[in-house]
């Protein structure tokens, strides 16, 4: 479970977001909506903990009391962190055992990727590496996933093996919260329009981080 | 973490740039060195572990901004900082996977390139005892500029000159334990400090580095 609470976003010395208030149950999946620039991909970062939050609370639980709060969110973002001079196995390998997974079979057949498990990254087209992007969060065992447009230059076919792997996840009591353009057809979706939330530059003005006085 | 430093060690020996080149640099300074100051083979040898440590600290240098570069720029640094392993493992695994790759190659050719500066007899295993233990104290503060300088565009030149001065201590340390011996005097003193910079970069520099990771990533 995945709880929010007047969350503040920063990106560099620009306040992006402010008041930021959700909840995202395990099952269930929150599909964020913006115009470019409204701040999904800050948000996304502030949730994986890789910025860190200008105010507010981020609380996390997980389904059993040992779960260890940090170890339950996965994040893909706009790059999928792939080496082109490894083969499509051996990445996925290298975050299984980062992650402390064995099993890459699954998340391979998953995006079809069982055929290519040989090839140079560097050989796969633009589709192919978003495709092996995404069965990165097979391999992660997390429970939240947090999504940075991850149907970018997927085709129609693995949009749709997309959404199915994300309802799967959730099946299995797993949550996601997505930045995306497209319609998944996911049925435990909820939609947030996160530009109600944007940070009023006058809100608790600081004149070292905010600019300069105009 | 294992699985870290296999995967870097197999890219470095993939896109071959990374110790190759470092390699060569270092064969080409030493030997130029002799038609530079001309034939007289005194000099060579009273100068040979000065320029063996030189051209050994300048060839590391050339490869330190790869070392976060490319993971930042492919996104992986993102990845691997929500990734269950402690970031300061992250650099410490990245730190050794450098000195693996660019360290230990010069320290083996080291000795080799000494033969052709006349390094006088007793040298040759001191040159490769305190390149053994000096390199990795290059490759651990390097990866400390590196970690403050990754993100910025070309920020190669920043970081010679942020990780320059921090070499020095481990530069004069380097070249006297050599020199002192050739002057039959005891190194004792030179080569533990020298031991000593490097233990002190292995404690310090992955919570420093990781701290200037976490803010670059913001």
């Amino acid at each position: 479970m995945l709880s929010v609470t007047n969350l503040g976003c920063r990106r560099g010395d620009l306040r992006v977001l402010s008041g930021v208030t959700f909840r995202v149950a395990p099952g269930e999946a929150l599909v964020l909506r913006g115009p470019n620039g409204s701040g999904k991909t800050t948000l996304l970062r502030t949730l994986a903990g890789l910025a860190p939050p200008d105010g507010g609370t981020i609380s996390l639980r997980g389904q059993h009391p040992g779960d260890s709060p940090e170890d339950l969110i996965a994040y893909a973002g706009h790059a999928d962190g792939l080496k082109s001079q490894l083969s499509v196995g051996e990445n996925l390998r290298f975050w299984a055992d980062v992650f402390g997974q064995r099993n890459i079979e699954t998340a391979l057949q998953t995006f079809e990727l069982t055929p290519l498990v040989n090839r140079q990254a560097s050989n796969l087209s633009a589709g192919q590496k978003r495709r092996l992007g995404l069965s990165r969060m097979l391999v992660t065992g997390r429970k939240i996933w947090l999504l940075d447009e991850p149907t970018v230059s997927l085709d129609v076919e693995s949009t749709a093996i997309f959404a199915q792997m994300i309802a799967a996840h959730l099946k299995t009591g797993g949550s996601a919260v997505l930045a995306t353009h497209i319609d998944l057809g996911l049925e435990a979706a909820r939609t947030l329009d996160i530009t109600r939330f944007k940070a009023r530059p006058e809100d608790h003005a600081n004149p070292f981080l905010d600019g300069p006085f105009t | 973490m294992i699985a870290l430093l296999i995967r870097d060690l197999r890219l470095a020996l993939r896109s071959g740039g990374g110790f190759g080149l470092s390699l060569a640099f270092f064969l080409i300074v030493v030997m130029f060195v002799p038609f530079g100051i001309g034939p007289d083979s005194a000099t060579h040898a009273a100068i040979a572990p000065g320029i063996l440590w030189i051209g050994a600290l300048l060839a590391c240098l050339l490869s330190l901004d790869r070392i976060f570069q490319l993971d930042f720029e492919d996104g992986s640094l993102d990845l691997l900082a929500t990734a269950p392993l402690p970031l300061e493992g992250i650099v410490a695994m990245k730190a050794l996977a450098h000195w693996l790759t660019t360290g230990l190659p010069l320290t083996l050719a080291a000795p080799v390139l000494g033969f052709l500066l006349n390094l006088p007899a007793g040298g040759y295993l001191w040159v490769f005892l305190s390149l053994l233990v000096g390199t990795p104290a290059l490759s651990f503060l390097g990866t400390f500029g590196a970690a403050l300088t990754v993100g910025l565009k070309r920020g190669g030149l920043l970081l010679s000159l942020l990780v320059l001065p921090l070499y020095i201590p481990t530069l004069i340390f380097g070249a006297q334990s050599v020199t002192l011996v050739l002057k039959h005097l005891s190194n004792a003193t030179a080569f533990s400090v020298l031991a000593a910079i490097s233990l002190f970069t292995f404690a310090l520099i992955p919570f420093a580095a990781a701290r200037a990771l976490r803010v670059n990533l913001r």
